[in-house]
């Protein structure tokens, strides 16, 4: 066990995948010479080379939509966004070909493609750099949606990711990169679809995924300490498959649900959430499903209050009292 | 104009032996070769003609577009692909399927929505595929499969093999974004792809004087550096002389270019346009009368002795025949069931014993 940066997990995840299997290829802005925006990538290029580490012009329809050809013939390319964000100027290529090509074909192409980068707001860089599209990608058939929360996690399913055999969708967080947590050694491999307690507790779930799983975790702290309510957190690590077996379980225990997503609420992954709990969990709930979400506008840049906009452990502690009232 | 002079008729005669003819790539073929390229170009035309009877009978639902008139395109270029030679094309894109060696019964069972289709009923006219004949659709999205295509040629040179990437678009396709990246990545990375524009002259109703700025569709090329060409794409040696030399840059040099086609569709955009805004009948007349590719193909290899007039009835009789069987074929098959819909979507559920994940991959 070592304790290492979510951004250097990553890198284990690559570094050993390059390794495993000569079809993977990294490609992206800056992902080589620069190493990397967020430097996920650094090092990559010296150790690997011009071949497998790509520097691509920017150009995101055209690189995502040539790496999902060149995985129709078995490369298995790892595709970075700097941002999700710019997943918009190639929607076209990920949600129409990448999510229908092995339809549309009878089954007969698979798309073994991985596109990762960060999803997230909190950085004070407006709405056009801040989008949270898990929802929007979860929404169509044939895409896999991962968003991972912590070091080990990251590098766990990322591994998974990159061993899949179908298109999956990997959303990191810039204000992540920099967060350290145990990582086992070795080869670690997380399956997709798996979601996990991060915290045990019995009067509330707060089901959440990605960097609201810490602010969950910070707002149950003082929860336990100061309102001695237990909170369970089920961090969701995949968006689809989901597990919601797991959510339903804690459900079944505590009675009680807090949704806590970095999402803007309407025909958010919490909307699907709220919808299965209330129909495979009627009986068990003591009173509605709650949800915190993103305030409900495009990303404010005024950093104090964008702060405000976002879930962050004061929201969620409020939340949390609403919903166990 | 006299129809009445020898020299006249000479001169006319001269005028239907192609300049390509000699091109050492078809000077090499074989009397049956040649024959085999006639006869999948009548083929074709008797697929889609028999096809549009079947969406008037109300047999085809959505969107059918008929490759009626461009023939010698997708027949030229793809008769010179190689095993490592790829192609993928947009929505008209039944030319293509046939010319690849595409069995006509389940392309005819796809439009009838049938479980027999080449993609079990779930793609549809535009979305045809055939990895194992390297034909990767059959692409709904004008311009979007292009980039796919470049991916292809990228591929092709990071497993080491010797081969090309064919990217088909229409002319409409040059002005949208995705075709410009992927020119750029192409050029840019010495990739081994061709971008074939068949240019039929019409983006659905819009002429290209009305939606296409600067000199011609292929010289944008040089504003990547690339090589470009255009050719007469009614005459399929042409066709097939003008593509291997792209093919060869690309295979042996990696080298990227654009071919522009010249050619023309007799039907509608699709079988929903009415053809009667944007263009006159007589001009879809004259290209029938004097440039129809299959015509003019059909008196070279009569001039060449290849063919000869039983031939020629025999081969649209059978022809025809194949597209009727094909239609029956069609008619006969099961459509899916709506168990199937959920299939095809995900490698993972449609392979359970190998499935690494867990949760739930479908929702309700």
């Amino acid at each position: 066990m070592s304790v290492i940066t979510y951004r250097e997990a990553i890198r284990h995840a690559l570094a050993e995948e390059l390794e495993r299997d000569s079809n993977v290829v990294v490609m992206g802005e800056e992902v080589a010479q620069f190493n990397g925006a967020y430097k996920v990538t650094e090092g990559l290029l010296a150790k690997f080379g011009p071949k497998r580490i790509v520097d691509t012009p920017i150009s995101e329809a055209g690189f995502i939509g040539m790496g999902l050809g060149a995985s129709m013939l078995g490369v298995r390319p790892v595709m970075e966004l700097m941002f999700w964000s710019f997943y918009s100027v190639a929607f076209d290529q990920i949600l129409n070909n990448a999510a229908n090509v092995r339809y549309m074909s009878g089954g007969q192409i698979n798309c073994p493609i991985v596109i990762r980068g960060p999803a997230n707001g909190g950085t004070n860089v407006g709405a056009t750099h801040s989008h949270t599209p898990e929802n929007v990608l979860a929404n169509h058939p044939g895409i896999k949606v991962v968003v991972p929360s912590t070091p080990a996690d990251a590098k766990g399913l990322l591994k998974s990711a990159i061993r899949d055999n179908d298109p999956v969708m990997f959303l990191e967080n810039t204000l992540l990169y920099g967060e350290k947590g145990e990582v086992p050694e070795g080869d670690i491999v997380i399956p997709l679809g798996k979601a996990d307690i991060k915290r045990e507790g019995t009067d509330l779930t707060i089901v959440t995924y990605g960097r609201s799983v810490l602010h969950s975790l910070a707002a149950a702290a003082i929860l336990e300490k100061e309102h001695d309510i237990s909170v369970e957190i089920v961090d969701l690590r995949t968006i689809r498959p989901l597990d919601i077996d797991t959510v339903l379980k804690s459900v079944a225990k505590t009675h009680r649900v807090l949704i806590v997503e970095e999402q803007k609420p309407f025909a958010s992954v919490g909307s699907q959430l709220a919808f299965m709990i209330q129909k495979e969990a009627f009986d068990e709930l003591d009173g509605p499903i709650h949800r915190l979400a993103t305030i409900d506008a495009p990303a404010i840049y005024s950093p104090p209050v964008e702060v405000e906009q976002l879930p962050n452990p004061a929201r969620v502690l409020k939340a949390a009292l609403a919903a166990v009232a | 104009m006299s129809k009445k002079t020898t020299a006249t008729d000479e001169k006319k005669d001269a005028a239907r032996v192609s300049p390509a003819a000699k091109a050492p790539v078809n000077a090499k073929l074989t009397k049956e070769e040649r024959i085999e390229l006639y006869r999948k170009m009548v083929r074709i035309r008797r697929f889609e003609e028999r096809s549009l009877r079947a969406y008037q009978a109300k047999k085809i639902g959505g969107f059918l577009h008929l490759y009626i008139g461009q023939e010698a395109v997708a027949v030229g270029a793809c008769s010179l692909m190689g095993k490592h030679d790829h192609v993928i094309t947009a929505y008209r894109d039944h030319g293509h399927a046939i010319a690849v060696g595409m069995d006509t019964k389940p392309l005819m069972a796809e439009l009838y929505g049938k479980v027999t289709g080449c993609s079990k009923g779930k793609g549809g006219s535009m979305h045809y595929f055939d990895p194992s004949r390297n034909y990767w659709g059959g692409h709904g999205i004008v311009g979007g499969q292009i980039p796919l295509g470049v991916g292809l040629a990228y591929g092709v040179k990071y497993l080491g093999q010797k081969g090309a990437a064919m990217a088909f678009m229409g002319d409409g396709a040059v002005n949208q974004g995705a075709v410009h990246e992927a020119y750029n990545l192409a050029a840019l990375w010495n990739l081994p792809a061709i971008f074939v524009i068949e240019n039929n002259r019409y983006s659905m109703g819009t002429s290209q004087e009305r939606s296409s700025a600067g000199p011609g569709l292929a010289q944008r090329a040089e504003a990547y550096g690339m090589a470009w060409d255009v050719c007469n794409g009614h005459d399929v040696y042409e066709v097939r002389a003008t593509m291997d030399k792209a093919l060869n840059r690309a295979r042996d040099e990696f080298k990227p270019s654009v071919v522009e086609i010249d050619t023309y569709r007799y039907r509608g955009h699709s079988v929903a346009d009415p053809d009667k805004t944007y263009r006159d009948k007589a001009e879809i007349e004259e290209y029938q009368r004097t440039k129809d590719p299959i015509t003019l193909f059909q008196k070279t290899l009569l001039d060449e002795g290849v063919l000869n007039e039983a031939l020629v009835e025999l081969i649209d009789t059978e022809a025809r025949a194949e597209a009727d069987v094909a239609a029956d074929f069609s008619e006969a098959s099961p459509y899916p069931t709506v168990e199937d819909i959920q299939k095809d979507v995900y490698w993972e559920i449609d392979n359970p014993a190998q499935r690494a994940s867990q949760g739930r991959l479908f929702f309700e």
